[in-house]
């Protein structure tokens, strides 16, 4: 559930003090006071029971009932999530928390990834490790997101923590191939190693070959982004020695001859599958080509396939043995047509999670709609990311989808075309929606049919899908539209708009009618100074506000930073001057209980 | 201004400027941090769909991450040499639908005519036979394969004449 993985309440947890003032006494147990039983053997019960409390909003709800709950939720919280890196000091952290085993850090805002941030704009693990290292030497996992990770912060890891099992890198860089090295030879009890779509240099180190000789305690290997050649031989050898394999998700150096000999060493223990590059090296057929489907028929308990980074379409039905098992497929790195798609759909009954690319075309989704009953998420990525490319798919596969799919529950859709009917199709069809994220990739698009704004389709969405938490619009849109979400988007956590709206109203109806919203992401749409004041209210009940490309003057900014100081309000600068620039280029503030940060680049305001 | 022919290469065909090589008209891509959307961008829109040749490229948009933008390799740049011209030359695969386009594009770059091609002979006739180099590495006739299927293996284009190109010829 979506909700689960982000922090709902403000950082008061974090606070040094505990919240409860001396006046409320009606609950407290001050340790001053008369009381039956004495401190520490309440602290123990209490002890003993929240350490069944998992769910961290569970936990920050208990933390705020009196100062004993507080400093005992303190000591028995072992999975600590921070979705913001600046949010506060690693010195809070490890004085608050003092029993960690399992970090999650959210680092740079999502719109870094589009180019929109010049490099080196910070998150740096580093001082977080060397922080930890002293505090938490039991440290098991560490689940790093946007972060920017050396080699060096890589090998302090490995060696500060002999326990460590699970290493989590998601859209992360900074390291090499020579850092995975280090943690695969010494972390002895190494789990889970997963590199998901970061940067990887290549050093050119053997890191296949690091690990130890002896039976490994892995059970999952992703290593699918890293962009580099393998030692096909080593990673044999690991699969191997490695029973308790469950996830392997291998590189496009990896072909498919080679992913036919491991999954003829590993195949049955192995729930999830990164195919590799799945096509050929130019090899002579001794009898004919080798059967792949063999090998897949051997993958009796996979149900998530993914990889195909090099498709050669004519190998594709080698995994037809699986498809009636798969639970997950993600075909968004194949260049499939719809006829090479359709058999292979035919078979996934049980479907829930599907990425693909749109050459699958609206024939494809009709397909996915008339067998996947059960899917829950979907994401269609395009072939060509350009504003005037073809597009393949419409408001038709959509209209399929929704008509096919009632579970639906999460939509990622890049479109050329798209129409409102087709949106309030959507929004009665799939109520179970809870994020909606809908590019139209033309700027500015209207509804191709009717040629009006697609202000109507989005507004169903927000109206009738009363469980959405997670919205991006795209497309024509005027005021009207903002004023549905703030009307009806009351459950909305994460809002990402751009080249939207018509004035500043827009963006007050969204501050001032969306209660739940934490994450604001605003690129290219006219809202102005008017409109930032209007939610001075809301800012420190946010985790952040991007806006970039917008009418922000540099007086307004420095207005809101002064009239909230647990607020970082950072201007990231363009090449322009400073003096001449009438409009900041980019606003990006959060709150923060340690105050701006030290690490902050040249190019970096923070005011 | 004058452009001399030097080895019955047109110079203005080779002189650097802004734009694909081939086209006639300028197409000038540039990359703009963000355009000031204050206005109402909606009839700008409709004009450039009417003019087309000035497109600005967006940073970061589409959203997609560039991850996934290189996978993809959407673009596909590949060099093109051709015996005798005194440097080589780019062209980007992908702008092609079909060898016709390709060919037609490269006589018009260094100044040539292809022969006919045929599965069996290959190009027959001119002196002129393109060939290029595929993932493997090594040199194939241009035309044999699916266009889908060159554009995704081909690294590089070599136009050979001449000499070579009569050896060819004549041993096929």
């Amino acid at each position: 559930m979506p909700e689960d993985d982000e922090d709902q309440s403000p950082p008061s947890d974090l606070r040094s003090q505990p919240p409860c003032s001396p006046n409320k006494s009606r609950n407290c147990i001050s340790s001053s006071s008369s009381q039956t039983f004495p401190d520490h053997v309440l602290e123990n019960v209490l002890e003993n029971v929240l350490q069944f409390l998992d769910s961290r909003c569970d936990r920050n709800a208990a933390s705020l009932v009196c100062k004993l709950w507080w400093k005992v939720e303190g000591l028995t919280r072992s999975e600590v999530f921070i979705g913001n890196c600046y949010a506060l000091s690693p010195a809070r952290l490890t004085q608050r928390f003092k029993r960690v085993r399992s970090l999650l850090l959210k680092g740079k805002p999502r719109f870094a990834d589009f180019n929109l941030m010049p490099p080196d704009w910070g998150a740096n693990i580093a001082p977080w490790v060397s922080t930890m290292a002293k505090a938490y030497p039991w440290l098991e996992k560490v689940d790093l997101k946007r972060m920017f990770v050396t080699d060096d912060d890589l090998a302090l890891l490995a060696e500060s923590f002999p326990g460590f099992k699970e290493l989590i890198l998601v859209c992360c860089e900074g390291f090499g191939t020579s850092g995975i090295a280090v943690v695969a030879n010494k972390c002895r009890k190494l789990k889970v190693l997963d590199l998901i779509e970061s940067e990887v240099t290549d050093d050119e180190v053997d890191w296949v070959s690091c690990f130890p000789e002896d039976v490994t305690c892995l059970e999952s290997l992703a290593f699918d982004c890293v962009e580099a050649p393998i030692n096909f031989k080593a990673l044999e050898g690991l699969v191997g020695r490695s029973p308790s394999l469950r996830k392997l998700r291998l590189n496009r150096f990896v072909s498919l001859e080679e992913l036919r000999r491991l999954l003829l060493l590993g195949a049955p223990q192995l729930t999830s599958l990164g195919t590799g590059s799945f096509s050929r090296g130019d090899q002579s057929d001794e009898q004919g080509p080798p059967d792949y489907a063999a090998a897949f028929r051997a993958c009796k308990s996979v149900v998530c396939l993914s990889g195909f980074r090099e498709l050669m379409p004519e190998y594709l039905p080698a995994i037809l043995p699986v498809c009636a098992n798969l639970t997950s497929l993600n075909f968004s790195y194949a260049n499939i047509s719809p006829d090479m798609f359709k058999p292979i759909i035919h078979s996934c009954h049980k479907l829930q999670i599907f990425w693909a690319l749109d050459s699958i075309c609206d024939e494809g989704l009709q397909a996915v709609a008339a067998t996947c009953k059960e899917l829950r998420e979907l994401r269609i990525f395009p072939f060509d990311p350009r504003e005037d490319s073809e597009g393949p798919v419409s408001e038709l596969g959509l209209q399929a989808i929704s008509e096919g799919c009632r579970k639906l529950e999460s939509l990622l859709y890049f479109c050329q075309r798209m129409t409102n009917a087709a949106l309030i199709a959507m929004s009665h069809n799939c109520p179970e929606l809870t994020v909606f994220r809908l590019c139209i990739m033309g700027r500015h698009r209207p509804d191709h049919v009717t040629g009006k704004a697609m202000d109507e389709g989005f507004g169903a969405i927000v109206k009738n899908c009363k469980k959405l938490t997670r919205l991006a619009v795209s497309g024509l849109l005027t005021d009207q539209a903002f004023r549905y979400m703030g009307e009806y988007g009351k459950l909305i956590r994460t809002l990402s708009v751009a080249f939207a709206g018509d004035s500043d109203m827009a963006l007050r109806h969204v501050l001032e009618g969306c209660p739940r919203l934490q994450k604001l992401e605003i690129r290219d749409s006219p809202f102005g100074d008017v409109a930032l004041r209007s939610g001075m209210h809301r800012y420190y009940n946010m985790r952040f506000v991007w806006m970039s490309a917008c009418s922000l003057s540099m007086g307004c900014c420095k207005d809101v930073a002064r009239a909230m100081p647990n607020l970082v309000v950072e201007v990231i600068g363009s090449d322009d001057d400073d003096e001449n620039r009438e409009f900041v280029e980019t606003l990006y503030m959060y709150r923060s209980l340690d105050g701006p940060r030290k690490d902050a680049p040249q190019f970096v305001t923070i005011l | 201004m004058a452009y001399e022919k030097v080895n019955e290469l047109n110079l203005k065909d080779t002189e650097l400027r802004l734009g694909l090589p081939g086209t006639g008209q300028v197409k000038e891509e540039k990359e703009v941090s963000c355009v000031r959307s204050n206005k109402r961008q909606h009839q700008s829109d409709n004009e450039e769909e009417s003019t087309p040749p000035t497109k600005t490229q967006i940073v970061g948009w589409p959203p997609v991450r560039s991850y996934r933008k290189n996978n993809n390799s959407v673009v596909s740049y590949v060099k093109v040499s051709m015996d005798g011209a005194p440097y080589l030359r780019k062209i980007d695969l992908k702008t092609y639908k079909n060898y016709s386009e390709l060919l037609k594009e490269l006589e018009n770059m260094f100044k040539f005519t292809i022969g006919e091609y045929s599965e069996r002979e290959g190009y027959r006739g001119s002196g002129v036979v393109p060939t290029y180099e595929d993932k493997d590495g090594d040199w194939m006739l241009v035309g044999d394969v699916p266009w889908d299927m060159f554009t995704s293996s081909c690294k590089r284009l070599r136009i050979m004449k001449g000499s070579d190109a009569l050896a060819l010829d004549s041993a096929l």
